[in-house]
């Protein structure tokens, strides 16, 4: 597998920068190591579509966050006077939704709350499923063996699924949903530190390190857990993508965040009263910007993953 | 085979046995005690006792979980607390339905992702495999709710070609060819997102097949390409290729609860969307079981064809 791969290249070189210049005296002060990371960067940079990707990102995130400078109406209020106006009326580009209010103003602050309730569990969940997946698949502990087969139980739901039923007995509102999000993204990113574990104990320079005497727990968390986390990371960052998705749809069946809030899966969800009529716009626009969140998410993983991957690194 | 077979299907009734351990939990998690949500917050505290002993819930959690088992093993699931009826009897139907949607995206999936991938696999890097691997990146990450709306607005609304929703006409309720009719958009909206995935899927794993040397044997001594490609490497790539449909039956399953909500499918997905509002936990309850337990079968399933398909696996089991 090419995440395998990636890590004996990652954990190999990783010792090779570390040491070359503790071993070639001379040659440190001709030319500096360039250290992983580095490269890493600078591989990204080089990867046009994941670039693009980013800054997409970002314009989005700064433009949640700088909604009231953007917009001058507000997202919960509506004017019914001018309800379900088309895309390019007067004053507003995107149009109205069905009580009135403005959609560009409700996508804007909407980002507010479908970007937290999807990056935040993934965020939190991050060190639980490191610490989880180091010392399960590390120290082979009976315990920690034990939590991965009760985690495993867990894939026998569909991960939307299991959302879904989290938070329909926790209940609406954005607490439970990240709660309910990330109780579903536990064993996901759980097995993902493990198995990375798993493979990289069994690496030359982690068996060298035990075979030194290295203290155990400096040796996971100092040698092991900067390869897991790179391997955590880029499945994090498709992750989610994926929750954009995931928590909006929480939304759209009323199990997320609470109208009037705006939130893009709510936007769908108003949007699909009156497609039956033929009003089209207020369903599709927010719908297609969770598309392309979700793909620049996706794009940005993937970037994160050949950019951290030393055989396309070059220079 | 039959002892790999019989060790697979040994840890299917365990995972089982957790999946109703969890199922049941959830209805620990809701908030509050439910004899008074049943009866109302003005109930006399004489009524939700009596209403507590008549539910079980007056006794040790491990009780009451095994209780809830034995009903499950008699396929007793409760009752619903909005439709005076047990809940066996709602979902049982509403089952077969998810079932046929569920099939029928499968269907869709295999059929178009298969061939998708080893066409893009076959000319790498080409237009072709560019163009349809872009446009199944776009498809992973496409809402389903949204994809389906897209669909009743085009094929429905404007274009007039299909029914919004439901699963016959409520008028004039005619056969297959009805049946059919509706269908159709619920299946392709079910179905994108895994199509997409098995498709680049297929495409890594046939290019991983492509490359090695008894294809350039093959190539070499003569034999077509849509023989190398179809018979031959098509044959080795399908292991791992029926894994990953397996594992897509997950994504599948959890968005076809979308895909009922948004076209009116009477399956188990919108029936767990009205219960969810009403907060009827014993449907909710079932659907998820349901859903989970026909996931968990339907890997067996594709454990099971990998072994058959596999001759590794098929010899190491017969010795």
């Amino acid at each position: 597998m090419n995440a395998v791969a990636q890590a004996v290249d990652a954990g190999r070189t990783r010792i090779r920068t570390r040491r070359s210049p503790a071993d070639r005296p001379g040659s440190a002060a001709i030319e500096k190591p360039k250290s992983q990371w580095r490269l890493a960067v600078r591989a990204f940079s080089r990867d046009k579509i994941a670039v693009v990707s980013l800054i997409v990102l970002v314009l989005v995130v700064l433009a949640s966050i700088f909604a009231p400078l953007l917009t001058p109406y507000s997202p919960t209020v509506g004017d019914p006077v001018d309800r379900l106006a088309g895309v390019g009326t007067h004053g507003h580009f995107l149009g109205l939704d069905g009580q009135g209010r403005d959609i560009w103003t409700r996508l804007l602050y909407g980002g507010r709350n479908s970007l937290t309730v999807a990056v935040v569990p993934v965020l939190v969940v991050f060190p639980v499923a490191l610490v989880i997946g180091l010392f399960a698949g590390f120290r082979r502990s009976r315990a920690g063996e034990t939590l991965m087969r009760v985690l495993d139980v867990l894939f026998a739901f569909p991960l939307v699924l299991l959302a879904i039923a989290l938070a329909a007995v926790l209940g609406a509102g954005l607490g439970n949903v990240m709660l309910a999000i990330g109780i579903t993204l536990i064993p996901y990113m759980a097995r993902v530190a493990y198995t990375a574990t798993v493979t990289e104990s069994s690496k030359d320079y982690v068996e060298a390190a035990r075979a030194y005497g290295a203290n155990p727990l400096l040796l996971m968390f100092r040698e092991l857990a900067p390869n897991v986390i790179v391997q955590l990371l880029v499945y994090a960052t498709t992750l989610c993508g994926l929750m954009i998705v995931v928590a909006s749809g929480l939304s759209f069946l009323g199990v997320g965040v609470i109208p009037p809030t705006p939130d893009w899966g709510i936007m769908t969800a108003d949007g699909k009263n009156v497609l039956l009529e033929g009003i089209y716009h207020v369903a599709t626009i927010p719908g297609l910007l969770i598309l392309v969140v979700s793909l620049a998410f996706n794009l940005i993983g993937d970037g994160v993953r050949d950019a951290l991957d030393p055989r396309k690194q070059t220079g | 085979m039959t002892r790999v077979i019989g060790s697979r299907l040994l840890s299917t009734v365990l995972v089982l046995f957790g999946v109703s351990l969890i199922v049941f939990l959830l209805l620990q998690m809701v908030p509050g005690d439910p004899a008074v949500t049943i009866l109302g917050s003005g109930a006399t505290a004489d009524a939700v006792a009596a209403l507590r002993s008549q539910l079980g819930l007056d006794r040790s959690l491990p009780v009451q979980f095994f209780s809830y088992l034995g009903g499950l093993l008699h396929g007793d699931l409760g009752r619903s607390l909005t439709i005076s009826a047990p809940v066996t009897d709602i979902m049982l139907p509403r089952f077969a339905n998810t079932l046929i949607l569920t099939g029928a995206a499968l269907l869709l999936c295999i059929v178009i992702a298969v061939p998708l991938g080893v066409i893009a696999a076959n000319g790498q890097y080409g237009i072709f495999d560019r163009a349809s691997m872009m446009i199944s990146l776009a498809g992973a990450s496409v809402p389903v709710y949204w994809f389906g709306l897209l669909l009743i607005g085009i094929f429905s609304i404007t274009l007039g070609w299909l029914p919004t929703s439901g699963m016959y006409n409520p008028r004039f309720p005619g056969g297959a060819g009805d049946l059919l009719a509706h269908l159709v958009l619920p299946a392709i909206a079910a179905a994108l997102v895994p199509l997409a995935v098995i498709a680049r899927m297929t495409r890594s794993v046939m290019i991983d097949i492509l490359a090695q040397d008894y294809i350039r044997t093959l190539r070499a001594s003569g034999l077509s390409t849509t023989s190398v490609l179809w018979r031959h490497a098509l044959r080795n790539a399908l292991p791992p290729i029926v894994n990953i449909i397996g594992l897509q039956v997950g994504y599948l399953l959890g968005g076809v609860v979308f895909v009922e909500v948004v076209f009116g499918w009477p399956g188990l997905g919108q029936q767990l969307y009205t219960s969810i509002t009403q907060r009827d936990i014993p449907v909710v309850q079932a659907g998820v079981l349901f859903i989970a337990l026909a996931f968990v079968i339907i890997n067996l399933i594709a454990d099971v064809a990998v072994g058959l398909l596999d001759p590794r696996t098929r010899r190491r089991a017969g010795s």
